[in-house]
């Protein structure tokens, strides 16, 4: 590689803009920056060589020179921005609410326009290829922008010295020049800017006061941030990372947790909802106008088992308790980097028993029967030598071009045909449905009543592992502390030049110069020194 | 007196101070820079501002106590929260930068947007369950008061952009600039039209028949259009007889349509009587009165309150926005239009940090970003909530 010696001595790597140690421009390389073209030095990474400017030649290069560019950088995140935008334009299919198949929902909601939006596969947007790339471009750019910048800028902070070139001095934003200046002036300075935390070095009379030089790393730190939860949600792709299912359990039942192996099962003893009292003083004036209660809290009840051995196929697994407590919104339960969420109520939508109560001919009670629709039984004893039997159960009942049918397995409306036998042979049928007995026989002698029915909810969880979320967290974490050490921290850095009979001063910051102008003034405070002028302004 | 009211007692006397501060930085523009510091008016104009958000925080507090959960939990609470915020992080930047002209913006500003959630129901609602977890008020908090510094920002873009776009001639940015000055009077407008209806008690009720069931829908405006195929029921009524098109079919869509053409029609009313009697464009006619500010000041005020507010609203509208989600409903992200939004209005802010550190956006074309920023809070804030509700949909 070439190198570039400076009249300081110090060695400089290719395409260095201003000598890290002594900062004195590096005469062919002045167009890098524009500084040849202004008065003022272009500070940016305090004129270190960085690859992106130095090599453009292969295809490598003009790769890394691409993402390494803060434009191309800002019409990534413009670009991503914008189709994040227009996928909120409609809702997004897993949105729509509609049991419309999405090839018809969009146009016969939102006409033409909508249209378009689902055959540009909008209805999708965040999960489609080129949304996926545009973020991911955005990762590119920051592993190789950061990279670009990073090393070159702390090798230039590492090496500088507190002696710097003239020109370098003389060429900075903030700049004064005084005659007379007595040791005690520049006594009472270094004084008053170790009094605001600057650290400050010396050689041969020339100083160099620094502070918050950390504050330069932010922006590095804050990307590494995003990268890694970039890098957390490719990981979260993987089962071993992140699995998610649903399940339902009924009140009192229990069931196998998806996505576990079969290794957990689940109970739901009890399903709790409640609502908002209309008397609550606290909430009458907005509880007068909702037509319907608010609810207060869903709640499941649960118990966690796991298996306890090795399961035998076709025989019961053996069950062993491994944690109880009650599902909320916004408070799953959580057992072995499982967590259930509350996501779903079907609330008290299917029977658990209908009881009936049967008299005979002459009036007399013969029993009741409790139909439970999820348990197999199907034939009850009664006294005196009654019994019943269910013939036909239909859990959902609907009628059909075939005759009665069930549109589903759960019991949320169940028809039942039931036969009711005497002891003397003597044989009727009744069908339920909808809280309501009709008798099939002819010739009726007994008496079929409904006592009670009793509903069940059943409660929907979502069953989710996802290891994660502590990588994204990480990410955050470092994201936040990049952000906060970048923005609310500004690397500020004056330098005292001597030279013949007067004294150089100038001051430079990466960011709001209205405060370093300020800390500036109060560190001359009582010392001889003028205060620095903005060069920006004049020229 | 019961708490409520105290309350809201102290909300409306935060409303006036705000109005009466404004009075007094009105009057400290114009002065010397150096004069102004000390001058009376700017004095009392502070200490105004300062107590009436004393008062604000009062009616935070007080309607915490009375509710029993942090009043945050639908658009009225949320946007007077904001409003106390934007105020706060007015008074923050005053004491660093000494800026008077910028609470002569401010302060309006905050007025309208707390009139403007006024207008929505303002009765303590009870908390659904998804909503009562404490990382909601984390969450709603923190990005309310990210979103409220940054839109400082916005103030001071405003003000860059009035002492600095050149008025002699007409261009595209004295255009963009009037369309921003119209926005500010239509959103007056509504209030105005609002509460004078509300005042009246105007009410007209409509019956629409849809998908074979039929509703009543209520109008506290006089109907310039009717919901989508409806019936006007109440006799007498005013109506147009205009109606909403076919695809609005929303329960409220066509009041809303309605709500949206009276501001608007208002707003121009109000507009066009202040340039009739301006005989010139608005910004023009303040342009004037901030001649001695000190623009590169401002300018640096445009990217301070984004430096300071962007963390803020990283950490309150991302991170712990996704902490709650992933504790009520078992994802932290789910792309759902409210966090989208959110997710645009970071992109915007990166870009805008990006465009300025990287490509030397200063001056004019960072005030112009801080305006279209305000644009993308103002979108998340109103339409998303009221049109393309998600999860997170209030009121
Ligand atoms: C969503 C994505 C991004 C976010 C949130 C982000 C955030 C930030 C922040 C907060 C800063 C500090 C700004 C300041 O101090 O004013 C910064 C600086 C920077 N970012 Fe990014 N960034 C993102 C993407 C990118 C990309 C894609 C590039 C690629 C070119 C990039 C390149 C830079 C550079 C070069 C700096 C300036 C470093 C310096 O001059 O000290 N950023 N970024």
């Amino acid at each position: 590689m070439k190198k570039v010696k400076c009249e300081c001595g110090h060695i400089n790597h290719e395409g260095t803009v201003l000598c890290e140690a002594c900062g004195k421009p590096i005469e062919e390389n002045q167009h890098i920056d524009n500084n040849d073209k202004n008065k003022l030095l272009n500070m940016r990474y305090d004129g270190s060589a960085r690859r992106s400017q130095t090599k453009k030649r292969t295809i490598v290069d003009k790769t890394w020179a691409f993402f390494s560019s803060v434009k191309v950088g800002v019409w990534l995140i413009a670009l991503t921005l914008i189709a994040a935008a227009l996928g909120t334009l409609y809702p997004q299919e897993q949105f729509k609410q509609s049991r419309l198949p999405s090839s018809q929902f969009y146009e016969q909601e939102y006409g033409i326009t909508g249209k378009i939006f689902y055959q540009l596969g909008f209805h999708n947007l965040y999960s489609s290829w080129w949304f996926i790339t545009l973020v991911a471009l955005i990762g590119i750019s920051l592993v190789i922008c950061s990279i670009d910048r990073v090393i070159p800028l702390h090798r230039a902070l590492k090496n500088q010295k507190p002696k710097r070139h003239e020109i370098f001095v003389k060429r900075q934003r903030f700049f004064s020049e005084t005659e007379g200046v007595s040791d005690k002036d520049r006594e009472m300075l270094i004084q008053n800017l170790k009094n605001r935390r600057y650290k400050v070095r010396e050689e041969d009379g020339h100083i160099l006061a620094e502070k918050n030089r950390f504050s330069r790393w932010g922006p590095y730190v804050n990307h590494i941030g995003l990268i890694i939860i970039l890098v957390a949600s490719i990981l979260r792709m993987f089962d071993f990372m992140h699995t998610e299912d649903y399940v339902w359990v009924r009140e009192g039942e229990t069931k196998v947790v998806p996505t576990t192996d079969q290794q957990y099962y689940i109970k739901n003893e009890k399903f709790i909802y409640e609502v908002y009292d209309r008397n609550d003083e606290r909430f009458q004036e907005a509880l007068k106008n909702e037509e319907f209660d608010v609810p207060s809290n869903f709640q499941t009840n649960a118990v966690v088992y796991k298996v306890k051995e090795e399961v035998i196929p076709g025989q019961e697994p053996e069950l062993e308790e491994v944690t109880r407590g009650e599902i909320r919104l916004n408070h799953p339960l959580k057992f072995d980097g499982y967590s259930a969420y509350q996501s779903g109520t079907q609330l008290r939508s299917e029977y658990e028993t209908i009881s009936f109560s049967i008299k005979n001919s002459d009036g007399q009670d013969v029993g009741d029967f409790n139909f439970k629709p999820n348990v197999d039984k199907r034939k009850y004893e009664l006294k005196d030598g009654y019994n019943v039997v269910v013939t036909d159960y239909y859990p959902q009942f609907e009628i059909t071009e075939e005759g009665p049918s069930s549109s589903s397995k759960f019991p949320r409306n169940p028809g039942i045909i039931f036969e009711v036998n005497g002891p003397n042979g003597h044989s009727e049928r009744y069908f339920y449905l909808n809280e309501d007995i009709v008798a099939l026989s002819e010739d009726q002698q007994f008496n079929v009543n409904l006592e009670d029915t009793k509903l069940i909810t059943a409660s929907g969880l979502t069953i989710k592992k996802d290891f994660s979320l502590p990588v994204f967290l990480v990410g955050a974490i470092i994201f936040m502390i990049g952000v906060a050490q970048g923005l609310y921290w500004h690397h500020r850095r004056v330098w005292l030049h001597p030279t013949g009979n007067k004294v150089l001063f100038a001051g430079h910051t990466n960011k709001n110069w209205y405060g370093l102008k300020n800390e500036i003034e109060q560190a001359l405070e009582g010392t001889n020194i003028n205060m620095v002028n903005d060069q920006q302004e004049k020229f | 007196m019961d708490l409520y009211t105290i309350s809201s007692n102290f909300l409306f006397a935060a409303f006036i101070l705000y109005l009466i501060g404004t009075l007094f930085f009105g009057a400290t523009i114009g002065q010397k820079r150096q004069q102004n510091i000390k001058s009376k008016s700017s004095k009392i104009a502070i200490s105004i501002t300062i107590l009436g958000f004393t008062a604000h925080l009062s009616y935070f507090i007080i309607r915490w106590f009375a509710s029993g959960h942090a009043p945050v939990s639908n658009m009225f609470e949320f946007i007077a929260f904001f409003g106390m915020m934007l105020i706060l992080g007015f008074i923050i930047i005053y004491f660093i930068y000494r800026e008077t002209v910028l609470g002569l913006f401010a302060l309006p500003i905050a007025i309208l947007i707390i009139g403007y959630g006024s207008m929505f129901p303002r009765e303590i609602s009870p908390l659904v369950p998804s909503l009562q977890s404490y990382w909601l008020k984390i969450h709603v908090t923190t990005a309310a008061t990210g979103e409220a510094i940054l839109s400082i920002s916005f103030v001071a873009g405003l003000v860059y952009l009035i002492a600095k776009v050149d008025q002699t001639v007409r261009s595209k940015h004295t255009t963009w600039l009037e369309i921003v000055m119209f926005f500010i009077f239509a959103t007056a407008a509504f209030i105005i039209v609002t509460t004078t209806f509300e005042a009246m008690n105007y009410q007209s009720v409509f019956t629409q028949e849809l998908n074979e069931s039929v509703r009543d829908i209520e109008y506290h405006l006089p109907a310039l259009i009717e919901p989508n195929s409806s019936e006007l029921k109440t006799e007498g009524a005013f109506s147009t007889g205009l109606e909403a098109p076919e695809w609005m079919r929303g329960d409220e869509a066509g009041s809303k349509l309605n709500t949206l053409i009276w501001s608007l029609l208002a707003g121009f009313v109000l507009y066009g009587l202040t340039r009739l009697i301006l005989r010139k464009r608005v910004a023009a006619a303040i342009q004037p009165k901030l001649s001695r500010i000190n623009l590169d000041k401002i300018d640096e005020i445009i990217y301070r309150s984004v430096a300071i507010g962007f963390p803020v609203f990283t950490l309150g509208a991302l991170i712990f926005a996704s902490i709650w989600a992933q504790e009520a409903w078992g994802r932290f992200w789910g792309w759902d239009p409210k966090e989208v939004w959110a997710l645009v209005t970071w992109l915007f802010y990166a870009a805008f940090l990006h465009l300025r550190l990287g490509a030397g956006w200063h001056g004019e074309k960072s005030a112009w970003l801080a305006v279209i920023g305000f644009t993308i809070i103002m979108i998340n804030l109103i339409v998303v909530n009221l049109i393309l509700a998600g999860l997170h949909s209030y009121a």
